[in-house]
């Protein structure tokens, strides 16, 4: 339900991995744009769209633009809730170390650098399904 | 109840159009309202009014027209998907200095503002896709 | 109040039932629309995996994507719903989000 601010909780969850598809960089067009609004927004990245966030993509071999630093910016729009889960990085042989270290200043602790990505297992991951007011899938 | 509807495919090649049309023919037979029709990605490929499908066939852009003008509905096309798949009206079509636009009737290009938007507003909000 | 899950692929084509089934919460109930359906059928790899979570959540399927495919009620595993596009509103109307696993 929306919360008492009137505003909603928006979550944009992200399954698939980047460059096969172009479902990465426009779901990332729809969260900048997104971020204006001002709503409670939280992005879930499970399955392959944990690739999404992997450290150190290069593009140059495959003449597609690359988008990744944009998930640096995030924080930027005020966009700090990134959950990745566990399960999903485990079954591709992936630690959280191998993705793009994403972070945000706190302007309520001084504008300290805290991490945006969140790693939750999936019983947690249900549970912020469970949360949400308008759910985006891409 | 207001319902916000998001479309991720064009016509044809996926079922998620289709899906997203009888669900939305169902939505109106139930007495509920539909705030806007959003079309994403792929999705701005229904609002061109050059296909040319088989007679025998549906043609799910004058579907989607005629639906939009029966219940006065907004279909929206998104305007940086759409430029990137060549979806253009005609102030598009001149300020981007292309020789033609091809919208079809009852559809209009806008920002994603609109979809963000569509989650506000609308009671309940469903994607259909690939 | 619940969320409801929507598939359209085939188990066979992509694991989005799988993940789906994995982010199930007591008390939602899923939907298999398009090519999705074919999971349902009777003997079908998947029914244990969709057996497992009828304690715990609602399952139906789209008939009219059901018919298309050449298959009937009966051809469908038990406690599986079958509900037609009016119903598939009426779910969307009943839960507090829909949940697309594209």
């Amino acid at each position: 339900m929306p919360q008492e601010t009137g505003q909603k909780k928006f979550l944009y969850i992200n399954r698939r991995a980047p460059y096969g598809t172009i479902y990465a960089l426009e779901s990332l067009e729809v969260i900048l744009i997104g971020a204006a609004f001002e709503q409670d927004v939280s992005l879930a990245f499970l399955d392959d769209g944990v690739f999404q966030l992997m450290n150190g993509q290069d593009t140059s071999g495959i003449g597609m633009k690359n988008f990744s630093k944009t998930y640096k910016a995030l924080g930027d729009f005020e966009v700090r809730k990134l959950y990745v889960e566990r399960e999903s990085l485990a079954e591709r042989g992936l630690a959280v170390e191998d993705l793009m270290p994403i972070t945000y200043e706190d302007e309520n602790e001084d504008y300290a650098e805290k991490p945006s990505i969140h790693l939750v297992d999936r019983s947690e991951m249900t549970r912020i399904i469970s949360e949400q007011d308008v759910i985006l899938s891409f | 109840m207001r319902f916000g509807i998001v479309v991720n495919e064009g016509p044809y090649t996926h079922q998620a159009s289709d899906s997203a049309y009888q669900f939305a023919k169902a939505v109106l037979a139930k007495g509920h309202e539909i705030f806007r029709v959003f079309f994403y990605h792929d999705g701005v490929n229904n609002g061109t009014r050059f296909t040319v499908p088989p007679q025998d066939d549906r043609n799910l852009q004058r579907l989607w027209s005629e639906l939009a003008e029966a219940h006065k509905l907004d279909l929206v096309v998104c305007i940086a998907a759409a430029q990137r798949r060549g979806i253009l009206d005609a102030n598009e079509a001149k300020r981007q200095g292309k020789d033609g636009d091809n919208i079809a009737p009852g559809f209009r290009i806008s920002g994603l503002g609109q979809l963000i938007e569509t989650g506000i507003q609308a009671d309940r909000f469903i994607v259909f896709g690939d | 109040m619940s969320t409801l899950h929507t598939i359209n692929k085939s188990p066979f084509e992509r694991p989005s039932l799988t993940s789906c089934l994995d982010h199930v919460a007591q008390g939602d109930a899923v939907l298999m629309i398009e090519d999705g359906v074919v999971g349902a059928r009777k003997g079908c790899a998947f029914v244990d995996a969709l057996r497992a979570k009828q304690t715990s959540c609602a399952l139906y399927i789209l008939g009219p994507d059901l018919a298309a495919r050449g298959m009937k009620a009966e051809d469908i595993a038990e406690g599986i719903g079958i509900v037609d596009y009016g119903g598939f509103v009426d779910l969307v109307a009943g839960a507090a989000r829909v949940c697309a696993w594209l």
